[in-house]
């Protein structure tokens, strides 16, 4: 898939011959078991279609990941995104789907500037902490102006026409389901892409030389800017699917344990993996459901005694395990783009 | 000192500062520095540790602001400039310790810096992909780095990324490209060779150097003039072999023993 694993040292490369296509065989696999989730286990539909769209936010946060920063905020643009789509409806009865989508994305790609404009001037816990304070800002805004947002109740999503058609409840699950997945492969795919492009590496180098990224006649403001809009877009894709499938949106969209839970999935399915933010996603999400209704009040702790197994034996995530079965056998070392997928 | 050029009319020096004044709280690293580099010429900067030859190439890449005076390229006042815009303007910098994006292999940060430089901004495109990876492994070729060009460069040794850095320098096709002890980290029996490479890649593409350096051989061989920096200041100046024999040199730098 990248060109990059390819150039890999010589021994590198000859111990890789074939996996790449192992791993998109593995990939095409779960995105066609994913597809059949309504035909096999319509009961998880709802649950693994709110797993793809808080995916598609972690892969926001991922991005930052790469570069070394990590948002303890980003919940703001997801939740920004699912309130404009929101309000569209709400001035627009009968809206169609792809523009709650669009109007969402440029909610979160208007706010991701602004906000990114100040934020970018900082680096590693100042960095966190600011989007952190930006999202508990809006947070306490939804919460006081009641009767703009509707407070703590928030607002209700009404059912979007798609291509002007107006479907049953089902029929709409059915598109939001597949729109998901469309946009899950989509974007995984285009991320993977940048990743490994002049700017998508320029920007991952902010984590190794700032210095060296001046004296290439380049500003590092400018260049986390970028991907920081490019995470703001993700998680505002992210916020407009979660809102168009759960019909409703409130405060809690942008509430610092969102945020942090986008952060905990990341570190959960692979810091800066593409793949991994979609299986940490659907992990958590599957984990979180099960545990609740089976561990009661305990399921947090469970989640929490998952995560410190992961970080301690597996700092790579799941797909760090993933990859070592993979690779079993094998003592290659992978690269910096190998690492993003 | 200033040439003129065909039409008559005197063109400025590639690089000039006028009273260049820094304090870093007692130690005056800059002290009135006033000095002209003109263009096409090899010049080495020696001097004793502390004389102000670093702060020197910080100021003039604008990397540290100096608390008076001025720095000129081809007389345009870049002293208020960030590094990133002196840059782009033909100003390339190496570093004592290797500046290199350390999760890369050797040649992807010579393609960044093939990236940085055309402004390439396709996210479509694999930076592998990009039309100058030929001229990036040539640059690699050229600092005897070719064997390492997919490793990643916090595997290599501090001598390999001293060159490295080195190239991804001279991969910006800079006009002026200023080194910090660029062979500091190379082995003794490599550094007239390394040295002897650089320089003619530096005078086939026209490149004007400035470098810090504490090897005498390597200066009395390699450069084409000398400046000796002292208490923050230019002390003397002139070919190798003026400065290499003079008494104060010998005596204040070389040391008497060593000569």
């Amino acid at each position: 898939m990248s060109e990059i694993s390819q150039h890999s040292t010589p021994r590198r490369a000859a111990k890789s011959g074939g996996m790449p296509s192992l791993r998109a065989l593995l990939t095409l696999l779960a995105v066609l078991l994913l597809a059949a989730v309504p035909f096999i286990a319509p009961s998880m539909q709802l649950l693994i279609n709110l797993a793809l769209a808080k995916g598609i936010a972690v892969l926001g946060v991922t991005v930052l990941l790469r570069a070394g920063q990590v948002s303890f905020g980003h919940a703001l643009f997801f939740g920004i995104s699912a309130y404009a789509g929101a309000f569209l409806m709400a001035s627009l009865p009968g809206a169609d789907l792809i523009l709650v989508l669009v109007a969402g994305v440029l909610g979160a790609a208007l706010s991701g500037l602004l906000v990114g404009l100040f934020v970018v001037r900082y680096r590693g816990i100042f960095f966190g902490m600011l989007n952190l304070a930006f999202s508990m800002i809006f947070w306490s805004i939804l919460e006081k102006f009641y009767h703009v947002t509707g407070g703590a109740d928030g607002i209700r999503l009404p059912r979007p026409t798609v291509l002007g058609m107006v479907l049953e409840r089902s029929g709409f699950e059915a598109v939001i389901f597949y729109l998901s997945i469309a946009l899950m492969v989509l974007l995984g795919w285009l991320t993977l892409r940048w990743f490994v492009s002049p700017v998508g590496q320029i920007f991952q180098s902010l984590k190794t030389n700032e210095t060296r990224l001046e004296y290439l006649g380049l500003s590092p403001k400018r260049v986390l800017l970028s991907g920081y809009l490019l995470s703001a877009v993700l998680c505002g894709v992210g916020g407009s699917l979660m809102a168009m499938t759960q019909g409703v949106v409130t405060p809690e969209y942008v509430w610092w344990v969102r945020s942090a839970e986008m952060v905990f999935i990341a570190v959960l399915g692979g810091a800066g993996s593409v793949r991994g933010a979609f299986i940490g996603a659907l992990i958590y999400e599957i984990v979180r459901v099960y545990a609740s209704a089976f561990a009661g009040d305990i399921w947090q702790m469970l989640l929490g005694g998952f995560l410190l197994v992961i970080i301690l034996f597996a700092p790579k995530g799941i797909m760090g395990i993933a990859d070592g079965l993979i690779h079993r056998g094998g003592k290659r070392r992978a690269t910096t783009a190998e690492e993003a997928r | 000192m200033t040439a003129t050029n065909k039409a008559g009319t005197a063109k400025p020096p590639l690089l000039e500062t006028r009273e260049l004044m820094i304090k870093f709280g007692g130690v005056t690293a800059a002290n009135n520095v006033s000095m002209q580099i003109e263009a096409g010429r090899n010049l080495a900067i020696i001097g004793p540790n502390g004389a102000g030859k670093t702060t020197f190439l910080n100021i003039c890449t604008g990397w540290i602001k100096p608390r008076s005076g001025k720095v000129f390229l081809e007389g345009e006042d870049i002293t208020p400039l960030p590094p990133r815009k002196i840059v782009r303007r033909g100003v390339a910098r190496a570093f004592q310790i290797p500046q290199l994006f350390t999760e890369h292999t050797a040649l992807e940060n010579l393609l960044i810096s093939a990236a940085a430089r055309e402004g390439l901004r396709n996210p479509l495109q694999n930076l592998h992909n990009i039309r100058q990876r030929d001229e990036m492994m040539h640059l690699l070729d050229l600092v005897h780095c070719t064997d390492v060009a997919d490793r990643v460069v916090v595997e290599l040794s501090e001598g390999q990324r001293k060159l490295i850095d080195i190239a991804v320098a001279l991969a910006l096709k800079p006009r002026l490209l200023l080194m910090d002890e660029p062979t500091s980290g190379v082995a003794s029996s490599q550094k007239h060779e390394v040295m002897e490479i650089l320089v003619g890649a530096l005078a086939e593409a026209g490149v004007t150097s400035v470098f810090v350096e504490h090897d005498m051989g390597i200066v009395a061989r390699h450069a084409d003039e000398v400046a000796v920096w002292n208490a923050g200041n230019v002390q003397l100046r002139g070919t190798p072999q003026e400065i290499l024999e003079h008494p104060d040199v010998i005596r204040d730098v070389i040391g008497e023993e060593v000569a």
